[in-house]
């Protein structure tokens, strides 16, 4: 599924008059996503799962035509954790109710409760 | 950050309600989780791709009592970053 492809599931979801927003509603997520890891923020979507920045060191690594010694410098890589629903839904494990006594109470398929159907 | 200021996000730049606003990042999540839930990868580009990976069983070894365990073949999500993202972030 590409990004266009999640555009046009979230528009099926929102009400005819709105379909068009549904593209900034998914551009605005991943944008404020990026902008927070650029300002070295980590993110944590409960059900989902949490990115923080990690540090790789500077390292000696080589050209891979001239075989000659470079430096790497160091940097910061972003990384991902799964959340455990999303780790035991991906894995085919029902998930324990009696596990996350916290849950939100959120249904599982969110419904297109956005006023009218269509 | 967490899903408290996506919401916020999507009420000030998309104008629907704080509720609906709500409604709206749950949905998006939940497509994405669905999706991968059937195994089907996630491509967003500028952002990275997220990844099903069937991960075969291994004999792993517990590092406070050095005690072997087959650690079992399970079915786990990556997250590949994008080359723009990575570009992005290196100097954080």
């Amino acid at each position: 599924m590409t990004k266009s492809d999640l555009i046009a599931k979230v528009a099926e979801h929102i009400p005819g008059s709105r379909k068009r927003d549904a593209e900034v509603i998914v551009n605005t997520i991943f944008d404020r996503m990026v902008e927070a890891l650029a300002q070295g923020d980590r993110i944590e979507i409960r059900g989902f799962g949490s990115f923080h920045l990690r540090q790789r060191d500077s390292r000696i690594g080589r050209d891979p035509k001239t075989g000659a010694k470079v430096e790497v410098a160091s940097k910061k890589v972003p990384f991902f954790k799964a959340g455990k629903e999303l780790r035991q839904r991906v894995d085919g494990i029902e998930e324990d109710p009696s596990s996350t006594p916290s849950a939100p109470s959120t249904p599982e398929t969110p419904s297109g409760d956005f006023g009218s159907s269509e | 950050m967490t899903k408290a200021d996506l919401v916020n996000a999507i009420y000030e730049r998309v104008g629907f309600s704080k509720k609906e606003s709500a409604r709206i990042v749950e949905l998006v999540f939940e497509i994405i989780k669905e999706t991968l839930e059937e195994g089907e990868k996630i491509k967003i580009s500028g952002f990275g791709n997220f990844v099903i990976r069937d991960k075969r069983a291994r004999i792993g070894r517990n590092p406070q009592t050095n005690e072997e365990i087959t650690i079992s073949a399970r079915r786990v999500l990556t997250f590949k970053p994008s080359q723009v993202l990575r570009n992005a972030l290196k100097d954080v």
